[in-house]
């Protein structure tokens, strides 16, 4: 093995990927049966980058060479840069030479598109279906399903990966018409419709026998850019809703755009990456996914970006005043969920605890709640109760002094949520 | 005030237990070690742990509690964490003491307690489930050395095992001076001799010719994939906590 040159295709390649924010390698439930390498379940981030990003996966781009243009991408036709191709057996031993060592929970696979769709997707299931076959791999695969790819290669990719995306990239397709003149929103569409079809098929297929093979255990999910284009939170939530309740998508990922491309059609060079917004977005997304939030609860016409300065729950609570104060003694556990300063095991452990006696400040705190948010919002077995005539304004004030260099100084992250 | 002495083992606390029910005490204190002679107060125990005593309690505490409520205080105990003992004494008192099963009583300060210790210990599972880096010596055999916060290694073996069923591995924790390796069939227990030296990582110098590039690739990995007009070291320090560094092949 040349390390030197393999060292500079993969600082290259790992460059170019970076900026595809999935890293999630959870959702699949590929168990180990063979005695072989791995195996892939809850996902676990192996470091974190010095921007504070979950590094899971060896996330790298098979080429970096590309028939496209698209405005937003480092490595678009146009851009002068160095280029680089890995071999299929080169990205194989440095999958399983990552994982045996620990650093990895396995490979995100994506690629510039060379020659045309097929020849690209091909290279990629070839990749899959090595770890798979000879090395008996059984860590995460996730590939990028390029558009336009045949769908015998579609089907053969979701044999051998736990996870497979097409990245939207905009949120709208006007957005997708500025930069990627010579894209088509619709053969982005088109494989995400042909996998869902499939993963329900291969589902039902897994019910009635058991060694039918696992096809793409993870799922899809997509990716969209936020902060390259105009569009509203509103637009964003909306488009990404319409393709979890469409496409049975597991993840939308928002990613901040970051200026790295001169072009008049996308915000200039010294723009700052939005990331209090990807954050807030990331928020609404867990709103809509794990707290029983309707998208519309969140953005609609009146209110179609998200507050920055707080989190989009308090956001609500503060609009919806009059769903205020509850009992947490009494209150239904989907209630408790859209108290401001109570997760989901927070809210969990009230509804068990609570049947063991009435519960006060002093318990809710212990029990993790964040009194200093909630206590505007509920009633407990404490006689001290925030006097009722607030309104939602003093009370974002009061939430906001309390908290602010916590909230405007460190820019809160996409993990730690609420 | 009786405070009593136990050998730090489980089987000692659940025999702690029995004596303090079987000589009716109230209120009590729990060290782990022997009595020292002098300055404390009151009455003192030397527990001499117990078997039969032991499994009584055992047996006692399976009825009232859920199989995953007795595994919990198990692991719990496991932690070794400092000055915890009589939060698990004032835990297994209130379960023997209830009527119903008080697991999820989260209101009472002993039964959150055990809650908070079971979450810092399943975090610190999976942080050692992350970081440990294994490194390949030329018996084929793979090495990471760690230093947990607290007493995890048992809780290691299950994921590992299943995930590096074919590879010969070694997890040494350096801070307890014992380690799990595992020969490609089964896991056990060892402890290794490193007397004089501080991190056994120094002394096996035995790795493989392509571990210091596997080595060199991830860290030039880790460092393409940063993004530096996102930086956010805050973030970065809270995600891996300095103390972890030192065996991190990309933080070295
Ligand atoms: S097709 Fe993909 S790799 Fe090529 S320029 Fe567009 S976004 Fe970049």
């Amino acid at each position: 093995m040349n390390a030197d040159r393999i060292t500079e295709k993969l600082s290259i390649l790992a460059d170019a990927a970076k900026y595809d924010v999935s890293c999630a390698s959870s959702g699949s439930k590929r168990k180990n049966e063979n005695k072989g390498l791995g195996n892939a379940s809850n996902g676990i981030c192996h470091s974190y980058t010095e921007d504070g990003r979950c590094v899971s996966l060896l996330k790298i781009l098979l080429t970096n060479y590309c028939i496209y243009d698209c405005a937003y991408c480092v490595s678009r036709k146009g851009n002068d840069i160095q280029r680089a191709a890995f071999t299929v057996q080169e990205v194989v031993d440095l999958t399983i030479n990552f994982y045996r060592r620990n650093y990895i929970e396995g490979l995100f696979l994506s690629s510039g598109i060379f020659k045309d769709a097929d020849f690209t997707m091909e290279r990629l299931v070839q990749v899959a279906k090595k770890l798979r076959t000879e090395h008996k791999f059984n860590g995460y695969i996730h590939l990028k399903s390029i558009p336009g790819a045949s769908d015998e290669l579609m089907r053969e990719a979701g044999l051998y990966a736990d996870r497979l995306s097409v990245n939207l990239e905009m949120p709208t397709e006007e957005g997708l018409k500025l930069l990627a003149p010579d894209k088509n929103r619709q053969d982005m569409i088109d494989p995400m419709q042909f996998l869902k079809d499939e993963i329900i098929l291969r589902k039902e297929e897994k019910k009635l026998f058991k060694k039918a093979p696992l096809f793409a255990p993870a799922g899809q999910s997509t990716q969209v850019i936020v902060g390259a284009t105009p569009e509203t939170d509103q637009q964003v939530l909306q488009s990404a809703n319409y393709f979890y309740q469409n496409f049975n998508l597991k993840r939308v990922y928002y990613s901040g755009y970051v200026p790295v491309l001169a072009d008049k059609r996308l915000p200039a060079l010294n723009t700052s990456v939005p990331m209090v917004r990807e954050n807030r977005l990331y928020q609404a997304d867990w709103l809509m996914r794990f707290y029983g939030f309707n998208v519309n609860e969140i953005v609609n016409q009146g209110q179609p970006l998200l507050d920055l300065d707080i989190d989009p729950k308090l956001s609500w609570a503060i609009r919806n005043m009059q769903a205020f104060p509850i009992d947490i003694n009494k209150a239904d556990l989907q209630l408790i969920l859209r108290v401001p300063g109570i997760g989901v095991q927070s809210a969990q452990k009230i509804v068990s605890a609570r049947k063991f006696g009435k519960l006060n400040w002093d318990q809710l705190k212990k029990i993790g709640v964040s009194v200093n948010r909630a206590r505007y919002f509920v009633t407990c077995n404490s006689p001290e109760f925030e006097r009722r005539d607030l309104t939602g304004n003093n009370i974002k004030q009061f939430i906001l002094a309390e908290s602010q260099s916590k909230y405007l100084k460190n820019k809160p992250n996409q993990l730690n949520l609420f | 005030m009786t405070t009593l002495f136990y050998d730090g083992t489980f089987e000692g606390l659940l025999t702690v237990i029995f004596e303090i029910y079987d000589r009716k005490l109230s209120v009590v204190r729990l060290f782990k070690g022997q009595q020292q002679a002098g300055a404390m107060f009151g009455e003192k125990l030397d527990v001499i742990t117990n078997e039969v005593y032991a499994t009584r309690v055992l047996k006692g505490l399976r009825k009232k509690l859920s199989p995953n409520g007795v595994q919990r205080l198990y692991i719990a105990h496991m932690a070794e964490m400092d000055n915890e003992e009589n939060n698990l004494v004032g835990f297994i008192r209130y379960v023997f003491d209830s009527a119903q099963n008080i697991e999820d009583d989260y209101g009472n300060r002993y039964v959150i307690r055990l809650s908070e210790i079971i979450r810092m210990m399943r975090r610190e599972k999976h942080r050692m489930e992350a970081f440990v880096r294994f490194q390949k010596l030329k018996d084929d055999t793979y090495y990471a050395s760690v230093e947990p916060d607290f007493n995890v290694l048992p809780l290691l073996i299950r994921h590992f095992k299943s995930r590096y069923a074919d590879q010969k591995w070694m997890i040494y924790d350096l801070k307890r001076s014992y380690g799990i390796y595992y020969n490609g069939h089964d896991t056990q227990f060892i402890t290794l001799d490193f007397a004089t030296v501080a991190n056994p990582g120094d002394v096996i110098s035995a790795y493989t010719e392509d571990e210091s590039i596997y080595q060199h690739l991830w860290k030039s990995y880790f460092h393409s994939v940063n993004i530096p007009m996102r930086k956010n070291t805050k973030l970065h320090v809270r995600h891996i906590p300095k103390r972890y560094w030192k065996h991190l092949t990309e933080k070295i």
